[in-house]
């Protein structure tokens, strides 16, 4: 992430300066989908809103074993933050049909926010599960996963449909084999604009006007500067006596 | 008049106790309440009423409070369901919570019912000239930090824990307890929900840290760091590339992608300092670093460094300590 532009005119981060690649928490969740689908026969459909590039990422996806791409893809989504992104995201879902499991990273590697799992899932009114490093077990009926929420780890069941947000720990994705590649470079990515999903949007506005938070300015951190004493292996000893006055300094010794 | 608007801590209730980042929220929303005009309120869900006295004493004027048994567990939707309904009627200007684990992921839920922004994982807060809440947050692997506004209310934000200072108690306040009715005790797709178990390492809390990367050979040696944090009352952790390498759990590492750490003293034994590391433990009070290698990047941050070998550092620093 070396390029990344601030529009400070718009407020808004200018993201053509950034590659379009497939975040790498979204890695785990396709592979997680795979996985389910390996065991289960079930249809794998993947949605990304973004630019026209993006399409290169969701053919990936289909190399890894997607079976349908939606690029949920308009001028007017622009500068969406995460309620615009969800709700846009969340009437995409509504509109490609019947689901009965979403599956998210847990976060982006840019805005890092992770809220658009939760938002999504609050916008089409399901439960949803956050933090999943495991799928303990799943059938037609019903699927437990486990969690780590208030300093524990718990084990949650649920009937679908249901959204879940996959940690990195929940697996290791393969790589795509060379044929997968070559056929998914032909696969058919269906594009949807905002005139195919406003029957089913929850918010009146999308993109940057649909967006009640903005970026209003961006500051590089001031680097922590400390003034650093290095000692010598010959000077070890008074490194040690060093340790023991902060120690009593800090008042850490214990008694 | 008018009621006085309120700024409110959603404040997590979990492991029997109030999380402590609570405490850090109050301490600092006296400050922005102040300036911005506001009332302090928090409010908690919890299976069974406590003594709220602690919350005043930090600074609360109002605490809401709803008692279920439905909320010994973490349900999500439960919570958001009660939690709207509280907010659907309330005068709030500004909603902060913990960006604990359960705190990311209730309030984007609660943020999407309301339609209303939300800022993630900030680490500082103010009020500007007209009032609004800025929000700041590291993006982009910690590389800038966006200040951001938000349009709508209330204004809502998840913040780190360990960003703010817990203040001190004045048990002189007073403040009102308002119950408020669960509405909501039941959601029918959540089939079963337990405990596995309880997370025991939590090196976000530990005053000292005794941290060991690549330096550190192998599994059994983490014994000796071990030995040392022990003395120490402190706490073990480690860098990703030996918890990658299998020979500690993944819970001790610190770092981007692992906990961030703020303690009053940091040892670093055999870790060179790769950004995603400094990232985790980069704001520790004082920093002690042990390399053998005088050019390792972890010496450009660290208050102490000591080129020499872990292997015999470690023993004599344990030898002088017991003395
Ligand atoms: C510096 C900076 C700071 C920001 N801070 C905030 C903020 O505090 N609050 C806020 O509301 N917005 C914020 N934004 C805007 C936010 O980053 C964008 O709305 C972004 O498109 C979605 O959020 P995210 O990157 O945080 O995704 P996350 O919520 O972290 O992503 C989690 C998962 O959601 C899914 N997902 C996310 N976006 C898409 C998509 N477009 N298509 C398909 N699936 C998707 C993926 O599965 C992903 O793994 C910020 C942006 C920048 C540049
Ligand atoms: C997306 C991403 C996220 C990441 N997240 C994290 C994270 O959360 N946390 C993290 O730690 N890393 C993270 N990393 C990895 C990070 O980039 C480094 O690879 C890692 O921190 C290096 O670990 P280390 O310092 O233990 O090992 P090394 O870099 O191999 O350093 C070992 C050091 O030990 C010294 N040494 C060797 N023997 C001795 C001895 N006997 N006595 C004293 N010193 C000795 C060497 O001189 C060397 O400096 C992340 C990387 C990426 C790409």
């Amino acid at each position: 992430m070396d390029k990344v532009l601030f529009d400070s005119e718009k407020g808004r981060i200018d993201r053509k300066s950034a590659g379009v690649e497939v975040n790498p928490f979204d890695l785990n969740a396709l592979e997680t989908a795979v996985a389910i689908k390996e065991q289960t026969g079930a249809e794998i459909s993947v949605l990304s809103m973004g630019p026209n590039r993006a399409e290169e990422a969701l053919k990936e996806a289909v190399a890894r074993g997607a079976d349908n791409a939606y690029l949920l893809s308009d001028q007017k989504f622009a500068g969406a933050d995460t309620i615009a992104t969800s709700a846009s995201l969340a009437a995409a879902v509504e509109t490609i049909g019947a689901y009965d499991l979403i599956i998210a990273g847990e976060m982006s590697v840019d805005g890092d926010t992770a809220q658009v799992g939760p938002q999504t899932a609050e916008f089409l009114n399901i439960n949803h599960a956050a933090y999943v490093s495991e799928l303990i077990s799943l059938n037609e009926s019903e699927i437990t996963i486990k969690t780590s929420l208030w300093q524990a780890n718990y084990s949650k069941s649920f009937s679908y449909p249901l959204l879940i947000t996959v940690t990195k720990d929940i697996n290791t994705p393969r790589l795509p084999s060379f044929k997968a590649k070559l056929k998914a470079r032909k696969a058919e990515v269906k594009n949807l604009t905002l005139a195919d999903i406003k029957e089913k949007l929850k918010i009146d506005k999308v993109g940057f006007k649909g967006s009640p938070t903005w970026v209003d300015n961006i500051v590089v951190p001031a680097e922590i500067s400390r003034k650093t004493k290095v000692f010598s292996e010959e000077e070890k000893e008074s490194a040690y006596h060093k340790i023991k006055e902060i120690l009593i300094e800090k008042n850490l010794m214990e008694d | 008049m008018a009621a006085k608007k309120e700024l409110l801590i959603l404040a997590e209730y979990s492991q029997n106790k109030i999380h402590p980042v609570v405490f850090e929220l109050l301490n600092k929303g006296q400050k922005l309440a102040e300036k911005a005009d506001l009332n302090l309120s928090v409010l908690l869900l919890l299976p069974k009423k406590i003594d709220f006295s602690e919350l005043i004493a930090h600074g609360a004027d109002k605490v809401y409070y709803m008692e279920d048994p439905v909320f010994a567990n973490p349900d999500e939707f439960i919570y958001k369901e009660n939690i709207l309904s509280f907010l659907a009627k309330a005068q709030i200007e500004i909603v902060l919570t913990g960006a604990t684990n359960f705190g990311r992921s209730l309030a984007p839920r609660i943020a999407a019912g309301l339609k209303t922004g939300l800022t993630a994982d900030c680490t500082a807060l103010d009020i500007d000239e007209a009032g609004n809440l800025i929000q700041i947050r590291p993006a982009f692997s910690e590389n800038i930090l966006a200040h951001i506004k938000s349009d709508s209310r209330p204004q809502m934000a998840t913040i780190r824990y360990q960003e703010f200072k817990k203040g001190t108690a004045d048990r002189s306040r007073q403040g009102e307890i308002i119950a408020l009715e669960t509405k909501i005790k039941d959601n029918p797709n959540l089939k079963d929900i337990k405990k596995l178990s309880d997370r025991e390492i939590n090196i976000a809390e530990a005053d000292i840290i005794v941290a060991g990367g690549s330096g550190v050979k192998n599994g059994e040696d983490f014994k000796l760091l071990k030995e040392l944090a022990d003395l120490l009352g402190g706490q073990l952790a480690a860098s990703r590339d030996v918890v990658d390498a299998g020979l500690i759990a993944k819970e001790y590492q610190v770092g981007y992608s692992g906990q961030r750490v703020k303690p009053k003293l940091y040892f670093a034994f055999g870790i060179s300092g790769a950004p995603q590391h400094l990232a985790g433990m980069k704001e520790a009070e004082t920093i002690v670093a042990v390399n053998t290698d005088p050019s390792a990047p972890i010496f450009n941050l660290a208050d102490y460094g000591i080129v020499a070998d872990l292997y015999q550092v470690i023993p004599e620093l344990i030898e002088m300590l017991k003395n």
